[in-house]
């Protein structure tokens, strides 16, 4: 079943085609992984998915529905999910309190003026599961700015998985990471729960390999291949332009 | 006819003397993030210096020459001393900063010239009246429009075409960048600073004949100026002078055939504009 | 118990300090409940309103107008005071809170400006720059404000009830949310927060207790002037919050009445109270950053630690 759909989807910054007719699937419990060069338009293919980026044409479907035109907000109601690359977390809250809000947009009511946020027992107890899941039960009390970048990485995940979306979209979740903390984060990764869909940027093709159900190649705003790993590693534009370098 | 003639000089005359406030406004914004809210005190500084020039030397030239020698001296100072430390921080810092700067400039105005209002005298030379278009037209009026075309045209030139105006261009674009090629940044901020501080001393000079001289022109002053940047896209000189010719039309105009609903109507317009293009006119989204 | 301790003064400060301690004192919790209002939008949820004088003002003119021109029980007047700053809240608040950063900056300082000509032009209803004075002020079971004792406590007891009602907003879910705000606004809307929403909503409770502020401005004077909604009216509610600590509640309180017995102090002994208040400022930006709260906590803790 297709979770999330991008039809034929177009940007450009003047000159300089950012995404060039873009069309990709993720059906629920599938691990979809885009790879490319430095410069494909990776990011930018997310955030135009995420909505914190305008496309200048084509679609944004999910569940079948044109989200195209939808605020970022409006797409996450919809149960679309993402993490940062960059963007930092809410730096001077503690980590528990991160997790909460993302089970707050969802779960909470975030009108409600009277009753004490501590005292919605369900927002807090999913916020603490969120936490068992990641593995960052131990850091809850502390700020986000005092963790390490590791543990912030997968605290990315954790506040993304708050309100329990059905796709997930990740913008190169291992980046760096060493290779402990990216193994670890690997296992982390495999065991969400299932039904998700997942769209993840990555550069590591240890990691793009051992995770992915099928992986789309952006060169230049382009995809020169989107199919099984077995078969874009056999593609031989695939491997001229791009694996080659690190094969 | 007649008095639609002259209410669009009127208009023209006040729309220029707001860029010479605006388009300093703007670059300053546009290179160092600083909404700088002691830039009307640099025109009411520069407008009370005039006065004392003009009663020491009796010439308005003087003054107009002589007055924005110490505003840019004083911003120069405050970039330096203040306002570099906290390019790091927090914007909010620096507005703040400079709000409370201004406090500082009222009472110095109110400390060395008292609460009065002045009015500065024109230049003996422009006192007479021009006829043309069958209405006599102040002659003073028309030199503001003169003058204020030619700074307009001067810093067109001096952004677009040369050495320097490719540096602010590039700080604008981002900073970073600018400092990543090697440009002086520290130095090509304080300058910026300095120099559209002395372009609003001058303009309080120049006003100082229609505005009247007095602590709390600062502020008179600088909402409009405000407006006109919001409108036109902050950062933006082009914006800057569409939009001061946008407002100070407007307001003359609506003053003039509406004058109890004047006061809102470059509110108003500015909620429209705002409303249909969040950036401004010819302003930028930032990513 | 810090808190007790202030609070037992409080009740008993009319009795200690004579009338002149006492009328400065009630100043000084009428403006720390705008302070605190201001406090919310600039502490809490990252949004520096530069002209929030502007729902003081309203809420002073409204009280002053529904007893004037309406005959209104000034009772009445309060809570129309309120809803009327909410309600200019609301609509100001509609164009604001569509853009960030310092367009924010710029559009909350236009609006109050707005407010502040029509304060002044408009002679027929508010009196233009004279201002407008000798409204009735409440009273209940034979108890008039017109005692400034009883004044005294009626502030007191706004202060309190303004205090715990937005320390409750601030602990509530919705609070929660205008801190996220505060420290992150694209992940808010990633998270499916509406944005806009809570930044209205947010503008306009803070609004309603500047409002209330006013309204209580309004009383103690007897007077109401456009000095009430003036561009340093404006800038005096953030050097308060500034001063005495951003985001801290208790903080801006303290900002505001070391604000007015500095101000005492200082008009009495020099003409150049602004130049002060200037220098003020922009030490407390340059240097002391963290206010007098954040100040005393540290002090407090590192004091716990020895």
């Amino acid at each position: 079943m297709t979770l999330l759909r991008v039809e034929s989807l177009q940007k450009s910054f003047g000159s300089l085609n950012v995404t060039r007719d873009v069309t990709l699937d993720v059906g629920a419990g599938e691990k979809h992984v885009i790879i490319g060069p430095n410069g494909a338009g990776k990011t930018s293919l997310i955030n135009q998915i995420g909505g914190q980026m305008t496309p200048d044409g084509g679609r944004v479907m999910i569940d079948g529905s044109d989200v195209t035109r939808l605020a970022p907000e409006q797409r996450a109601r919809l149960g679309l999910a993402r993490t940062f690359q960059k963007n930092t977390l809410f730096q001077r809250l503690s980590v528990f309190e991160n997790v909460r809000l993302g089970v707050q947009a969802r779960f909470g009511n975030s009108f409600d003026l009277a009753q004490r946020a501590a005292a919605r027992t369900d927002v807090n107890a999913r916020a603490r599961d969120v936490l068992d899941l990641l593995r960052l039960t131990a850091l809850a009390e502390r700020r986000v700015a005092s963790i390490s970048y590791g543990d912030q990485r997968q605290l990315e995940i954790a506040v993304a998985l708050a309100g329990d979306p059905r796709i997930l979209l990740l913008d190169e979740p291992t980046s760096g990471l060493s290779p402990v903390e990216t193994r670890q984060l690997i296992e982390i990764i495999r065991a969400l729960p299932s039904h998700l869909g997942i769209l993840m940027i990555e550069h590591d093709m240890e990691v793009v390999f051992s995770l992915a159900d099928r992986i789309t190649v952006l060169y230049y705003g382009e995809v020169l291949a989107s199919d099984k790993p077995d078969v874009v590693a056999a593609n031989e534009r695939v491997r001229d332009v791009y694996l080659g370098a690190s094969f | 006819m007649d008095l639609f003639v002259s209410q669009l000089l009127n208009g023209l005359v006040y729309g220029l003397l707001l860029f010479l406030l605006a388009s300093g406004l703007s670059l300053i914004f546009g290179l160092m993030g600083v909404v700088n809210l002691a830039h009307g005190s640099f025109f009411m500084l520069g407008a009370f210096i005039g006065l004392s020039v003009v009663s020491y030397t009796g010439s308005f030239w003087w003054a107009l020459v002589l007055a924005p020698i110490p505003v840019a001296i004083a911003a120069a100072a405050i970039e330096i001393l203040l306002l570099r430390h906290l390019y790091k921080r927090d914007k909010v810092d620096m507005v703040l900063l400079t709000f409370g700067l201004s406090f500082v400039f009222t009472d110095l105005v109110e400390w060395g010239w008292g609460k009065d209002t002045f009015s500065l005298s024109e230049p003996a030379s422009l006192e007479e009246s021009l006829e043309f278009l069958g209405g006599y037209f102040p002659q003073y009026r028309l030199a503001i429009v003169v003058f204020g075309l030619a700074v307009a045209l001067l810093l067109w030139l001096l952004i677009e075409k040369t050495r320097i105006g490719a540096m602010v261009r590039a700080g604008i674009d981002d900073t970073r960048t600018a400092m990543g090629i090697g440009l002086n940044v520290p130095l090509l901020l304080t300058t910026t600073f300095a120099s559209g501080a002395a372009l609003a001393g001058m303009a309080g000079v120049v006003a100082g004949p229609i505005l009247g001289v007095y602590s709390g022109v600062d502020v008179e002053v600088l909402i409009p100026a405000f407006i006109v940047i919001v409108i036109g896209g902050m950062g933006s000189l082009k914006g800057a002078f569409v939009g001061s010719l946008l407002i100070g039309i407007a307001d003359t105009f609506g003053k003039a055939y509406m004058p109890e609903a004047s006061m809102f109507l470059i509110y108003a317009a500015m909620i429209v504009i705002l409303l249909a293009r969040p950036h401004g006119l010819f302003g930028q989204a930032a990513s | 118990m810090g808190e007790f301790v202030f609070f037992l003064l409080a009740l008993a400060w009319p009795f200690l300090a004579g009338s002149y301690g006492t009328g400065l004192i009630t100043e000084a919790l009428i403006f720390a409940i705008a302070a605190m209002s201001l406090d919310l939008l600039m502490g809490y949820s990252g949004l520096v309103s530069f002209g929030h004088a502007a729902f003081f003002g309203v809420g002073a003119y409204a009280l002053a107008l529904s007893g004037m021109k309406l005959g209104l029980n000034p009772w009445l007047g309060i809570l129309v005071a309120v809803m009327t700053s909410a309600l200019a809240a609301l609509i100001i608040g509609y164009f604001c809170v569509r853009v960030s950063g310092v367009a924010f900056i710029m559009l909350t300082l236009a609006f109050a400006q707005l407010l502040y000509s029509a304060a002044v032009k408009w002679r027929g209803i508010t009196g233009g720059s004279d201002g407008i004075g000798g409204f009735d002020r409440p009273q209940i079971a034979g108890l008039s404000l017109n005692d400034p004792i009883y004044m005294y406590f009626a502030c007191l007891l706004g202060f309190v009830l303004s205090l715990w009602l937005l320390r409750r907003i601030i602990n509530s879910q919705f609070g929660h949310a205008l801190v996220g705000l505060r420290e992150n606004e694209t992940r808010m809307r990633a998270l499916g927060f509406s944005t806009d929403r809570l930044k209205l909503c947010a503008f306009v409770l803070s609004g309603a207790f500047a409002g209330f502020a006013g309204a209580l401005y309004a009383i103690y004077n007897s007077f109401i002037s456009p000095d009430a909604l003036s561009f340093a009216q404006s800038g005096m509610f953030l050097l308060m919050v500034v001063l005495g600590g951003v985001g801290s509640l208790l903080g801006p309180a303290i900002g505001a009445a070391i604000f007015l017995l500095m101000k005492q102090f200082v008009s009495s002994h020099t003409e150049h109270w602004l130049a002060i208040v200037g220098i003020i400022f922009v030490c407390c930006v340059m240097f002391f950053r963290s206010g007098v709260y954040g100040f005393l906590k540290q002090w407090l803790e590192r004091g716990a630690r020895t």
